[in-house]
């Protein structure tokens, strides 16, 4: 016997067809946001003059989503066969509304912001990204949080017939891909949840239909594709701390005074590079954004707290 | 003085069938050349580190095989290629080792000490290469008559270079071992082909 299996919902009561509709509408409204920005010629906060936004081909077939294959080339090659509609997401834990919301109830009437990230992955390269987002808080604070809620857990979809990786036997990752933040970090105005990307519907390898985005921290803490959202007053343990504790932490702040022992945190190469020139830049603490964020870890030690 | 030996057709097989990669490679660097992120990809840097480490992985076993491979099909011929296949291995891991000081670090002498002390896996990596180093130079016939034993004693750094280079790749790789299990496999049934050798030939002895 399954105990505490959810009861099973046809597809028609988590998804009706005018939900689908307003799902397409509101990325339509959306790619008519960013073009008006665009023309505005809007600065965007944070951004240095010299971040060029990357190429889309690049954003969009160099990832790391292991969930598809350790190759960077994998997710865009093997992501067409995860199926993102219907979207259910789980709301657990420390919060008043909990339960199974479908992906469309949960953003209705919400509207994406264009925001240009820089994008720093712990491997020691960098993007610059134009995402199309929610600040998360707008998002989370509808399930009402109580008290107790010091943290916030995400976890990816585990779907081994469409997610290749999942099921290989070489990879020692325990799915599904876990992340978490501290409330006053996921309450801080630049941590979004990202619906679009480049004024179009988020594309699959980037972690559709939604993933987090805070881009002062390594780009591995900004899980993709989430289909669970639990409050709870414990530190969760994120997937790559729990792999390898002393390489990566709960926190994984950019940080170029803190060594990886696989990476020096200290530059990195701003993508693309080309055959003769690696791009390579000094990294900045909080990936760039201390103005924004470094007030949440007064008083911390950023190199035990890493 | 030696008498001149005809080069085998094997010799010239295996030295074609070696170069195959850097063939490919460079028809990648062409694509890259002409237009940036076609052959190599947006890091194209790291995807040439990575093409010539994992092929300086493959020829570095397949050297290490030349050995057993000539006692189990009974082929003298082979171990005439066994210099040949080594010094494919270092021509790999120099080439390897060229791109990452030049293209990848830029010369930086900052980042290469600091990648040499405080990243285990360049420690290892570089380890491997001076062991391949001291093979290669003295892999000549004048450096062999020289040596005489200890040119064999010499050569059995190659026990210390393939474990150190399996190090190396297993301590840079996040995950997805694959392709390291596929090499660690391969290293065992020779290291385990070798053993059977010694048990043998001890055996043999004390009759």
């Amino acid at each position: 016997m399954l105990i505490g299996k959810s009861p099973k919902i046809p597809t028609s009561e988590i998804i009706s067809e005018t939900n689908y509709l307003n799902r397409r509408n509101f990325i339509g409204q959306s790619a008519a946001l960013i073009a008006g920005s665009s023309l505005l010629g809007s600065a965007q906060a944070g951004l240095q003059p010299d971040d060029e936004i990357t190429p889309e081909d690049i954003v969009t077939q160099f990832n790391n989503f292991y969930e598809f294959g350790t190759d960077k080339s994998d997710p865009f090659e093997n992501a067409h066969k995860m199926t993102t509609d219907p979207w259910t997401v789980n709301v657990s834990g420390e919060a008043k509304k909990t339960g199974d919301f479908a992906f469309e109830d949960i953003i209705k009437g919400m509207t994406a912001e264009e925001r240009i990230y820089r994008f720093r992955c712990v491997e020691a390269w960098s993007m610059v990204v134009p995402w199309m987002g929610i600040p998360l808080k707008k998002i989370l604070q509808q399930f009402e949080p109580t008290g107790n809620a010091k943290y916030v857990e995400f976890k990816t979809l585990v779907r081994p017939e469409e997610m290749p990786g999942q099921s290989s036997f070489f990879s020692s990752i325990d799915w599904p891909y876990t992340e978490g933040l501290r409330m006053d970090e996921a309450y801080n105005p630049l941590s979004i949840m990202v619906t679009g990307l480049f004024g179009k519907e988020l594309p699959n390898q980037n972690g559709a239909p939604w993933r987090l985005m805070v881009p002062w921290k390594y780009g591995f803490k900004s899980v993709k594709s989430i289909v669970s959202i639990r409050f709870t007053d414990k530190e969760p343990l994120n997937t790559w701390q729990q792999l390898q504790a002393s390489e990566y932490g709960f926190y994984a702040n950019v940080n170029p005074a803190v060594s990886h022992p696989r990476w020096s945190q200290a530059s990195e190469r701003r993508l693309p590079s080309t055959l003769f020139n690696t791009n390579r830049r000094p990294t900045l603490p909080f990936n760039g954004y201390a103005e924004e964020v470094a007030h949440l870890y007064q008083g911390m030690d950023l190199k035990k707290f890493f | 003085m030696a008498q001149k030996r005809p080069i085998s057709v094997l010799k010239i097989a295996l030295a074609f069938l070696a170069s195959a990669p850097l063939a490919w490679l460079s028809y990648l660097i062409v694509l890259e050349v002409a237009q940036p992120t076609s052959g190599l990809g947006p890091d194209p840097a790291e995807g040439l580190l990575h093409y010539l480490g994992e092929w300086s992985m493959i020829m570095l076993l397949v050297a290490f095989s030349v050995t057993p491979l000539r006692r189990i099909f009974k082929q003298p011929l082979l171990v005439r290629s066994r210099r040949m296949m080594g010094l494919f291995a270092f021509s790999y891991v120099v080439l390897h080792l060229l791109v990452y000081v030049v293209l990848y670090v830029e010369l930086s002498m900052q980042l290469l000490l600091e990648g040499f002390v405080e990243r285990t896996y360049i420690t290892a990596g570089i380890g491997a290469f001076f062991g391949l180093l001291a093979m290669a130079v003295t892999s000549t016939k004048g450096w062999r008559r020289r040596l005489g034993q200890n040119w064999l004693r010499l050569h059995k750094v190659i026990y210390l270079v393939v474990p150190l280079a399996l190090l190396h790749l297993i301590w840079l790789r996040k995950d997805g071992f694959g392709d390291i299990a596929l090499y660690i496999i391969w290293f065992a049934i020779l290291l385990g082909e070798r053993g059977y050798q010694v048990r043998k030939s001890r055996k043999a002895a004390t009759v």
